[in-house]
């Protein structure tokens, strides 16, 4: 047992808006510069759709993620070491910035500069890679908003599969839901798996998966290599950039940008406890439908003693193993199983989990009754089609979607009888397994949110690896060569500055 | 002349080479990079980076054991200078055609496309041109080269090439007869050499080959000091 903490996320799909508050926000810290205008590190997917970039989760056309050999044997899928050397050239798994959009923005000044003339002035729209003047701007970050655009088109998701999916189309029948997106800080991740410089690494401390700026040279591997396809390429400075978890901020115990700005508070942070160990097995059980399990069983439980003596001997920081016993992350995806893993299939084992969201009750006025289980609707009657959201979220395996279902109705059906009718309805409990504290957490974690409640986040330990005396009067966080003192960061000219972690093999 | 251009150029052009490359790597990696414009025109990018990057590998190991490859070892081995050369000129013309090809779409691409026009640096065009022009002279000299098969105009390389990498004072005088397009092949390569330092072509030092024997797939950093 190799024990290792990690700071996940957990999404309530549940209570999303779709007001984009997390993109933005994100974007106005992270890519508002050149080269990744087009890049959202987080974005907001209205789905039923294809997504951004286009038709991502479709990895028979984009070859992201990890695929299982015969033998057993975990390789990429766009291919093994041999294979993405050999693609080095040309990488036919690459997207173009069009199946992003083409960066644009308007002619604002126009509209202050024009001459005078017949018709008001407009602001056209300009690219902002070539300058030149767009006639029509056929693609953007949030194209299919609220199910914009016509089904035939929004109906080749990928999430489809198995689903008689020609009745969605129907006014009557259309239904829709928010996917809000962002790097998966995976466990097993494809895009350093991918990486020929070495340049992407998980740090060991909170399993952020990032970029080494200064080490990466641009081969756009783990582009194609991540299925999410949340590595973008910055063809501005000519290397990949991505969602960083905010990790200045995770350090110092906030949470991230996306998190802190969610007005739905849908958003929670939490540590797991993992074993390193048991990841390359997890991630290579044969069925796609166990990885949603087997993903499970590489999460350690904090409140194990032996777990807890393993994981000080490890490194992993007393204060951090408190924390992981709070971990409202812990909670959703193990004690209640709630939370699941977004496409567990690509193999990634990703870290970021969704709350699958409850709908209105199909055809209820129509048959003019409601599918009813006791107190529980039956989720089978829910708008979004349970095949639906097992596609997204446990490789098709409905079983325990209906049950995460089930419980959140549960939840409902139980705090409003004994909110409303002052009753304590022992039976909803039992009927979704759930005892009546267990509920009532979930009620104040899930329903109340609270601030402390989202964000379990401990501080990093930065004094067991920095000695804070080099460091006083030092230029604190900066990129690449700013606030130069004349000494680098290597070694050849001496220096000393803020030492970058050393890569070694996992 | 033939003295500054085949005796002392290339000392100068050696030095910038590594100087250059080291300083930039030292003081400035963030700029270390291929500069793929891949993401922004993918059209004519397959082909002709395939094209161009196989023909001038294969053309720049030629040239590399071709020249630097001492005579003797070659005599050990019992290979005739004439069969090397003709070698040289049949693979050097057919790797630096197929070269010359990738890189005439490649220029064609950067200089035509809106998007890649505009996001090109001066040294992004102007180290492509230079390189399509040293391609070129290199395959006019081919038909020069087979013309004097029997002369052991090989062997005169090797030892102005030999030469300078073991300080003999006489390597330029070992090439003061050979014809003008050699002398303008060879003048041009070692500005190709100064130029390095200073344009994307740093990428190929970078070459990541270490990938292969890097143990397993994933990468964990710790900042925790070992024990």
């Amino acid at each position: 047992m190799k024990v290792r903490a990690q700071i996940g996320m957990v999404l309530n799909l549940d209570k999303c808006i779709g007001c984009h508050t997390c993109s933005v926000t994100c974007k106005n810290v992270w890519t508002s510069r050149d080269g990744v205008e087009y890049a959202w590190f987080n974005n907001v997917e209205t789905k039923p759709g294809i997504g951004y970039p286009d038709d991502w989760e479709n990895q028979k056309r984009w070859n992201g993620g990890w695929t299982r050999t015969r033998g057993g044997k975990l390789v990429p899928r766009q291919g093994a070491k041999w294979r993405i050397l050999a693609n080095i050239f040309a990488n036919p798994n690459l997207p173009e910035i069009d199946d992003y959009y083409e960066p644009f923005d308007f002619d604002y000044d126009h509209l202050k500069s024009a001459p005078e003339m017949e018709a008001f002035p407009t602001a056209q729209p300009r690219s902002r890679i070539s300058g030149e003047r767009m006639e029509k701007i056929v693609h953007g970050p949030n194209w299919e908003e609220i199910l914009g655009g016509e089904f035939e088109k929004r109906g080749k998701d990928y999430n489809f599969e198995g689903v008689q999916k020609e009745i969605y189309g129907e006014y009557e029948n259309t239904f829709m839901m928010y996917l809000p997106r962002l790097c998966e800080h995976c466990l097993n991740p494809t895009c350093v798996a991918s990486c020929p410089s070495g340049a992407i690494y998980k740090r060991d401390e909170d399993g952020i998966v990032l970029i080494d700026q200064e080490a990466c040279r641009g081969w756009r591997m783990c582009v194609s290599g991540c299925p999410y396809k949340k590595i973008y390429y910055n063809w501005e400075s000519g290397k990949s950039e991505k969602c960083t978890f905010c990790y200045p901020r995770i350090e110092s115990g906030m949470p991230t940008v996306c998190s802190e700005t969610c007005v739905g508070r849908i958003r929670y942070l939490g540590v797991m406890l993992y074993d390193a160990d048991r990841i390359k097995e997890a991630a290579a059980v044969e069925g796609e439908q166990d990885l949603y399990d087997a993903q499970l069983g590489v999460f350690l439980d904090p409140n194990d003693p032996e777990v807890q003596a393993a994981a000080l001997r490890d490194g992993v920081p007393q204060d951090w193993i408190d924390s992981a016993k709070n971990s409202p992350v812990w909670k959703m995806a193990m004690d209640w199983k709630i939370a699941f893993p977004l496409h567990p299939e690509y193999r990634t084992l990703p870290m970021v989990w969704y709350i699958p969201p409850l709908s209105p009750i199909q055809n209820a006025a129509e048959a003019g009754k409601i599918g009813v289980d006791g107190e529980v609707p039956d989720v089978k009657s829910l708008r979004i089609p349970v095949r639906y959201l097992a596609n997204m979220l446990t490789a098709g395996d409905e079983e325990p979607i209906v049950k995460a279902l089930e419980r959140m109705l549960a939840m409902r059906g139980y705090m409003r009888a004994k909110t409303i009718d002052g009753v304590v309805d022992l039976g909803i409990a039992q009927r979704v397994g759930l005892t009546p504290a267990q509920i009532d957490e979930m009620y104040k974690i899930m329903a109340l949110a609270d601030y402390e409640d989202r964000f379990v986040v401990p501080t990093t330990h930065r004094e067991l690896t920095e000695d804070a005396y080099d460091l006083r009067g030092g230029c604190g966080f900066t990129d690449t060569n700013q606030c130069s003192t004349g000494t680098g960061g290597g070694k050849l000219f001496g220096s000393r500055k803020f030492v970058v972690p050393t890569g070694g093999a996992r | 002349m033939n003295q500054f251009f085949f005796g002392t150029y290339p000392y100068i052009a050696l030095t910038v080479l590594l100087v250059g490359s080291i300083a930039r790597y030292e003081r400035d990696p963030y700029t270390w990079k291929s500069s793929s414009s891949q993401l922004l025109r993918r059209k004519q990018l397959m082909w002709g980076s395939i094209l161009f990057h196989v023909g001038v590998l294969v053309v720049f190991f030629g040239h590399f054991f071709g020249l630097l490859v001492p005579i003797k070892v070659y005599e050990f081995f019992g290979i005739e200078a004439e069969a090397k050369q003709l070698l040289a000129a049949v693979a050097g013309g057919v790797f630096g055609s197929i070269a010359l090809i990738g890189a005439l779409i490649l220029a064609h691409r950067r200089l035509t496309d809106p998007r890649i026009r505009a996001t090109s640096s001066f040294a992004d065009t102007a180290i492509l041109l230079v390189l399509i022009v040293q391609l070129a002279l290199g395959l006019i000299s081919v038909p020069f080269s087979l013309a004097e098969l029997s002369d052991g105009g090989v062997v005169k390389f090797m030892a102005w090439a030999n030469g300078i990498f073991t300080f003999d004072p006489k390597a330029a005088s070992y090439i003061k007869d050979v014809d003008l397009i050699f002398k303008l092949h060879i003048v041009l390569g070692l500005t190709i050499f100064i130029l390095f330092p200073f344009t994307r072509l740093v990428h190929m030092l970078s070459a990541p080959v270490r990938y292969i024997w890097r143990p397993g797939y994933q990468i964990v950093r710790t900042r925790r000091k070992k024990a």
